[in-house]
């Protein structure tokens, strides 16, 4: 399924020193007008092979939505070379329609009041699936998202996990090369989150579907993509894999202690400094590099220890701390490291 | 970088003709999807669809109830007015019932749901035309055709192969006269969100005013409707050579074979602002 292009051995996503500049009227005094230029997006550059699944993070009004409705052509970039599957997006819309599938987490691309088997008939039409390769995706979907008892169910009564995988379903049904995710667990209950990680995970796996996603749950990332770039201020500010983010943001490891009494923060433990006391319990943070051995041992030495773990950073706290450290050095794809600017 | 997915990629004429026929399905699909969605509660299409009839009903009866008072209006008889009546009403109702929904398009921009429509394979225009296509609306469609009927049976013309012509030449040209106001008001939409006002003074109210003679309004009004906003080639100056009457603000007579010129120009001029809306909407994304 899905066109062999010549292109196959070009990325499929191709991104090169593209910029969305928003110009934003502000009222200054009572008639005055100024107009000041926002850059939603300025010199983004990076590629995506065919097949990969990358998760593209970042804080609220980084610049992910609008990178994916430039990759998706609902807008135009003001510069730079953008090309999906060879297709100038801006350029080609509708041309590009039939080889992209796109889900946005906060609305519905199916028709509101329609049967959710009706909206996937349209989609058939609309795209021109060929109905052998429909049915065949079809059934599938609705097994892997058990969608077989909301087929005739008007979408806008659907719950909000339902719909999310009536959506993406939607999305697949005529093969794209790519799939755009735009939040796609955002509100999801846990069990709807784990049927839809499991699902893109298996049809990344099973079709080699080229995978994009943006998410506020890292537990998305960390159990779906191995690669993952983080956007800030429009810029692209870590491309690389988890553990390298774990690095580029010099993260740091907590370890958990708790004491037979509630004393005074713990001092004098080389490498470690207490950030949090609770009773009994307190916290300490060291170098995510650094082994935890002789800390614990450290800590035992000089004080009555009941029990402890080592916590892992999360990865909220990792890209906070990639922000917060503004310096943190930027991966490239292939592992290099570049100063950042 | 040539696909080789064959059908929609090919340029040139062959491929822009597949393109229309394939937008031209797309809008029957949408169409049909609602119209069967509808049906499916049968009594309230059937309520609705002679509501409307009825609703767009009552302005003729004010014109009969006019006519049970006096003989003319304007020096038009009951039989001519009623021939103008039913003109402009089928033509803004075949307008109505194809492209009036894309005025929606403001609610659309607003919510953030036109950005689903530019994810699809099928032209903005046709998907936002044929969203919610009601059926309801050939309420005044047929509402006008009988009226239009109605008027034939009784006018005191000779019926000449090109006066009878001129009719259905005339609901078609004022149908697309009426889709490319619709049109332009919706494309106005794409920078004031909230225009649709404008634009259903100049359909609706349009229509009211097409309902009666050139004669009884003012010479300004008629040279608005005639240069600035050309709704008079909906039905006056057609149905005024029809009628063989004597034409407003001393026009020639072949202006009334004008229709079709003006409605090309207009709808040339309504697919270039709506293009240009699009445009600017995709480079802003507000």
């Amino acid at each position: 399924m899905g066109g062999t292009d010549a292109a196959d051995t070009e990325p499929l996503i191709e991104v090169a020193g593209v910029e969305k500049v928003f110009t934003v009227r502000r009222k200054v005094g009572r008639l005055r007008r100024a107009r000041h230029q926002v850059r939603a997006v300025d010199g983004l550059t990076f590629q995506v092979p065919r097949g990969e699944m990358v998760g593209y993070i970042g804080p609220n009004g980084a610049g992910k939505s609008t990178t994916i409705k430039m990759l998706t052509g609902i807008l135009t970039p003001s510069g730079g070379r953008l090309r999906v599957a060879g297709i100038d997006p801006s350029r080609e819309r509708t041309r590009l329609a039939r080889r992209i599938g796109v889900v946005f987490g906060q609305r519905t691309t199916l028709w509101w009041d329609l049967p959710l088997k009706d909206s996937y008939e349209l989609v058939r039409r609309m795209y021109r699936v060929p109905a052998g390769a429909f049915r065949t995706n079809l059934d599938r979907c609705v097994e892997l998202l058990d969608l077989a008892p909301l087929l005739d169910v008007p979408v806008r009564q659907l719950s909000l996990g339902q719909r999310m995988r009536g959506d993406i379903a939607a999305a697949l049904l005529h093969d794209p090369e790519v799939l755009y995710l735009d939040e796609p667990t955002i509100g999801l209950d846990v069990i709807s989150k784990a049927k839809v990680r499991a699902f893109l995970h298996e049809v990344n796996a099973e079709r080699g579907t080229t995978v994009l996603l943006t998410t506020h749950d890292l537990t998305d990332i960390e159990q779906l993509c191995r690669r993952v770039m983080v956007i800030d201020h429009g810029r692209l500010v870590f491309d690389g894999d988890l553990a390298g983010l774990r690095a580029a943001a010099d993260g740091e490891r907590l370890l958990v202690v708790d004491l037979a009494a509630e004393l005074p923060p713990i001092e004098g433990v080389p490498g470690a400094r207490t950030i949090k006391v609770d009773g009994p319990r307190q916290w300490l943070a060291f170098p995510a590099a650094d082994s935890a051995a002789p800390l614990v041992t450290a800590v035992a030495a000089r004080y009555p220890l009941v029990d402890l773990s080592v916590r892992e950073p999360d990865v909220e706290t990792l890209i906070a701390e990639l922000y917060a450290g503004g310096g943190a050095a930027r991966v490239a794809p292939g592992g290099a490291t570049r100063p950042a600017p | 970088m040539a696909s080789t997915r064959p059908g929609w990629d090919d340029d040139g004429a062959d491929g822009r003709l597949r393109a229309v026929g394939h937008a031209l399905f797309a809008f029957g699909l949408i169409a049909w999807m609602w119209v069967r969605s509808t049906l499916a509660y049968r009594t309230s299409f059937v309520l609705m669809t002679f509501g409307n009839f009825a609703a767009s009903g009552l302005d003729f009866v004010a014109i009969l109830l006019m006519f049970s008072r006096v003989d003319a209006l304007g020096g038009f008889t009951l039989p001519e007015v009623a021939f103008l009546y039913g003109t402009c009403s089928l033509a803004l109702g075949l307008a109505d019932l194809l492209v009036g929904n894309v005025e929606r398009l403001g609610a659309r921009i607003r919510d953030g749901t036109l950005d689903t429509l530019l994810l699809r394979p099928v032209p903005v225009y046709v998907q936002i035309a044929a969203d919610r296509f009601a059926l309801r609306r050939l309420g005044r469609t047929t509402q006008g055709l009988l009226v239009l009927l109605w008027s034939v049976g009784r006018l005191d013309v000779e019926w000449t192969a090109g006066r009878v012509l001129m009719v259905p030449l005339m609901a078609v040209c004022g149908a697309v006269i009426f889709g490319a106001v619709y049109t332009v008001g919706a494309a106005f939409q794409f920078w004031a969100q909230d225009a649709a006002e404008l634009q259903n003074s100049l359909t609706y109210g349009g229509n009211a005013l097409l309902q009666y003679p050139p004669t009884v309004f003012a010479r300004d009004l008629v040279r608005g409707v005639t240069f600035i906003v050309p709704l008079a080639f909906v039905n006056w100056l057609p149905a005024l050579w029809l009628l063989g009457r004597p034409y407003p603000l001393g026009l020639p007579v072949w202006t009334a074979f004008l229709g079709p010129a003006v409605a090309a120009l207009m709808a040339a001029g309504a697919a270039l602002a709506w293009r240009h809306g699009v445009r600017a909407y995709r480079s802003t994304g507000s």
